[in-house]
């Protein structure tokens, strides 16, 4: 027998296909998209109503998030405390998500049950009515959760970050607590009518759809639940970015700063996004980047140091972010532009670069968990307006994406002297 | 239905499958039965600091993160008072290189110098923006020593100060690993898209020739049961005032667990529930409210935390809450709220098993416990308990003389 060699590496194969289950596609009749990813191993289901957010007014900036998340608060037949009641009764999750390009609900069941919460849920969506008493509630206590918020050097940061390179729309707003004392009972009420309707609406189940579920779901949401006369108003203002770049919010007892650097930038749609994604995990996308080697594992200064690309349906923007002891936090500034810097002056090693392919499919295709996952993956694509190819052309570039392509990337995206600058504590 | 093989190694590593081929992935998990509880008083935190270092290269493997994502996998790991539990998830096809980086720092670490002074000041960075910079980041230090006097319990994971890390030594790590990182001290949990027989010739070939090490015996002072109420407070830049009521509970194989675990939902379990209902939204003292247990080995703690709203004073939203308790130990719950949290613990087991990974954690926390084949009767625990035994437990819970109650207040502005 052999003994063990310990310090050579086992063989290891690249990942070659990653197989992504499609859904089936359904046209309800009141005009609601139906998607369903149908996979019967388990007795359950994850249904998501998802709206396209109104239009944004600054004038009434909460009215978004503040409908989405008052809808479980009652309708003109069920109290709060009876859709909450009733919900948790048979064992299901219910929850609503508002986010910058859309809102939903989501709903978590066992089949058993879908027949008795379905109407719940119909019933939330066609006829809540925002209760005055809930509101008051709602005001007070979303103040109270934002000033505790507001202590937080990260939270602070983001919403500078935010405002600068999103100003005056959706993405980046930046409310204050007594902003929430002018909602309105009306203008919920008419913002709802407005936007939770079926031709606004897209439905994605997954799980086990058997024919009894796709009837109920069919007939619940197909036929019995009706446009209002109006259209939604989903176009958005231009996203316009600041002309100052640099921020620096002072908290004199901070021990650690939070930083949050970084620029607009390219969408999904754009054909150089996914060879940009490749950059932005070589820089900070994973726990072996360079930020994290360097500002974490090699100087200790921080717990965690990451970069990202956020893209939205009308802008994106690309960030690098951290919080970093108080006193190291020049340091840490200069260091993350030595690494931005690097990318452009130096050629990635090939060592490096198939590390970073083989990390990165192989988290494509761990990412496909479950068949709630595969649908979490339609969802990007679908909502970016674009198709599976996506996929394919992401695969594809991660595979053949190339030293020399990278640095020309760099060079075109990565300047520091444009990127904007947050700093939040000491500085 | 979790179903699972099982077999142990000659020194001591217990190793359990779970063959799931719905995935294209594997996962190994193996948890050490080490956590903060077993560590030196005057070198709390260690455990999780050790954590990090187990990342820190190992005897033959000088990186044990490259390696991984070369072949596409992702791993973490965390620390609690009870365990240390790392896990590794990949392409099942290359699922051997996570056998060799396991059970290379299973063997020996490299004891770097270096990496022990990196990540001394990466935990105490960690300290500082979870604990110290956070709005009421510091309660559990400050909680922790009111409930528990004698048990190891008494510090958070994270360490009593700062200086505890600062000061660890190359010395501390090696007799700490030495210690308790054995195989007989573990236990391992392959599952995904593999085959039990694989996994049985990559445990022999790879885990079997590391020696099994001396047995630890855990010997911890129990704490005793409380008997005076305990307070304190804070006054601290916190933008609202928060109340902390924890009381001592069973610890997590007791049989009284379940019904203790339920009586937490009853209370604060979504928005149906009892303190959300009557003290968020009827009688809005608070504007949030929560009930939630530390699952603890050992005795652990029910906590109750709430903010009370601007200009209701903290003795009246306490008084509120003691009230609402109180109805617990007076009366049953009614048959048809007792259904609702048994449905509610029923379908989140139901939705656990969507998860691979929660899948390895619950049998290796199982196999902890008792018995990994335990996993697939907890649910049927929750499901036996009764209206009576959730009374029981609310009286023997909720008595001032076993609480410990700190409350912060918001410092005013000049």
């Amino acid at each position: 027998m052999t003994t063990l060699n310990r310090s050579i590496a086992p063989d290891f194969k690249a990942i070659e296909n990653i197989n992504l289950i499609k859904p089936q596609h359904t046209v309800l009749p009141n005009g609601c998209n139906l998607f369903c990813f149908n996979s019967g191993d388990q007795e359950l289901v994850r249904i998501e109503w998802i709206f396209g957010n109104v239009r944004f007014d600054s004038t009434k900036p909460l009215l978004n998030m503040a409908v989405n998340t008052m809808l479980t608060d009652g309708t003109n037949t069920l109290t709060a405390a009876e859709i909450a009641d009733k919900i948790d009764f048979y064992g299901a999750f219910f929850s609503t998500e508002y986010g910058f390009d859309h809102s939903q609900v989501t709903l978590h069941s066992l089949n058993k049950h879908l027949k008795e919460v379905l109407p719940i849920v119909k019933d939330v969506l066609s006829d809540s009515v925002f209760p005055a008493n809930e509101l008051e509630t709602y005001v007070r206590n979303q103040q109270q959760k934002l000033q505790v918020n507001l202590q937080k050097n990260d939270v602070v940061a983001r919403r500078a970050f935010n405002k600068a390179v999103y100003g005056d729309t959706l993405y980046g707003m930046a409310v204050e607590p007594e902003e929430y004392n002018a909602l309105r009972r009306d203008d919920l009420v008419t913002h709802f009518k407005q936007m939770y309707q079926p031709s606004n609406c897209t439905l994605i189940v997954a799980g086990k759809i058997d024919d009894a579920t796709l009837q109920q779901l069919t007939s619940v949401f197909g036929s019995d639940w009706q446009n209002a006369t109006n259209v939604t108003v989903t176009t958005q203002p231009e996203v316009a970015a600041a002309t100052e770049k640099f921020y620096f919010i002072e908290k004199p007892d901070a021990l650690q700063s939070a930083i949050r650097i970084g620029m607009p930038f390219i969408k999904r749609d754009h054909p150089d996004f996914p060879a940009m994604q490749v950059l932005n995990t070589v820089l900070g996308g994973y726990f072996g980047s360079r930020l994290m080697t360097n500002i974490r594992e090699e100087k200790g200064y921080t717990y965690g140091i990451g970069s990202g690309i956020s893209s939205l349906k009308h802008g994106a923007a690309f960030f690098i972010a951290t919080e970093v002891g108080a006193d190291v936090c020049r340091d840490a500034v200069s260091e993350i532009e030595k690494e931005v810097n690097l990318l452009k002056s130096d050629l990635i090693p090939q060592e490096e670069i198939s590390l970073v392919q083989n990390y990165m499919l192989g988290s494509l295709l761990g990412s496909l968990e479950n068949v709630f996952s595969h649908a979490d993956k339609f969802k990007n694509v679908y909502f970016s307006g674009v198709g599976y190819e996506y996929y394919d052309r992401y695969a594809e570039t991660v595979k053949n994406i190339t030293a020399g392509k990278l640095q020309e990337l760099a060079k075109q995206y990565l300047n520091f002297e444009d990127f904007y600058k947050v700093i939040v504590g000491k500085y | 239905m979790v179903k699972f093989n099982r077999f142990t190694l000659s020194n001591g590593l217990r190793v359990i499958v779970h063959e799931d081929n719905t995935t294209p992935m594997a996962v190994l998990n193996i948890l050490y039965d080490v956590g903060s509880r077993d560590e030196d008083p005057e070198r709390t935190g260690f455990a999780h600091l050790f954590e990090h270092l187990m990342f820190g290269g190992s005897v033959n493997v000088p990186n044990y993160d490259e390696p991984l994502q070369r072949v596409g996998g992702e791993n973490n790991a965390f620390t609690s008072n009870d365990i240390t539990n790392y896990y590794i998830t990949l392409p099942a096809a290359n699922l051997e290189t996570a056998f060799w980086l396991e059970s290379d720092r299973m063997l020996s670490l490299a004891f770097s110098e270096k990496s022990l002074e990196v990540q001394r000041n990466v935990v105490i960075e960690e300290f500082k923006q979870r604990y110290l910079n956070q709005p009421y980041g510091d309660v559990w230090l400050r909680l922790r020593p009111m409930v528990y006097k004698d048990h190891s319990y008494r510090w958070d994971t994270i360490g009593k100060n700062i200086e505890h890390i600062a000061e660890a030594s190359i010395e501390d790590v090696k007799a700490f690993f030495k210690k308790h990182y054995n195989p007989q001290n573990a236990i391992m949990v392959v599952g995904g898209n593999i085959k039990t027989e694989d996994v049985k010739v990559l445990a022999e070939k790879w885990f079997e020739p590391i020696p099994a090490g001396e047995r630890y015996n855990r010997n911890l002072i129990q704490e005793p049961e409380q008997h005076e109420e305990r307070r304190d407070s804070v006054t601290a830049k916190v933008p609202l005032n928060d109340i902390y009521i924890a009381l001592q509970m069973p610890g997590r194989r007791s049989g009284e667990f379940h019904a203790v675990e339920l009586l937490g939902d009853i209370l604060s379990r979504g928005k149906s529930s009892r303190l959300y209902k009557a003290l968020v939204k009827e009688q809005q003292f608070f504007s949030e409210i929560h009930a939630y247990l530390t699952g603890s080995l050992d005795k652990g703690m029910f906590v109750i935390e709430g903010k009370p709203l601007t200009g209701i004073a903290v003795e009246d939203a306490e008084a509120a809450i003691w009230q609402e308790i109180e109805k617990l130990k007076a009366q049953e719950v009614p048959a048809e709220e007792l259904d609702k949290v048994k449905n509610k613990m029923e379908s989140t087991m139901v939705f656990s098993e969507m998860s691979l990974l929660d899948k390895a954690m619950n049998l290796a926390y199982f196999e902890l416990l008792s018995d990994a084949e335990q996993l697939n009767h907890e649910t049927g625990r929750f499901l036996a308990v009764t209206a009576a035994q959730i009374k029981e437990q609310a009286n023997k819970l909720f008595r001032k003389d076993n609480s410990s109650t700190l409350i912060y207040y918001a410092e005013t502005a000049e």
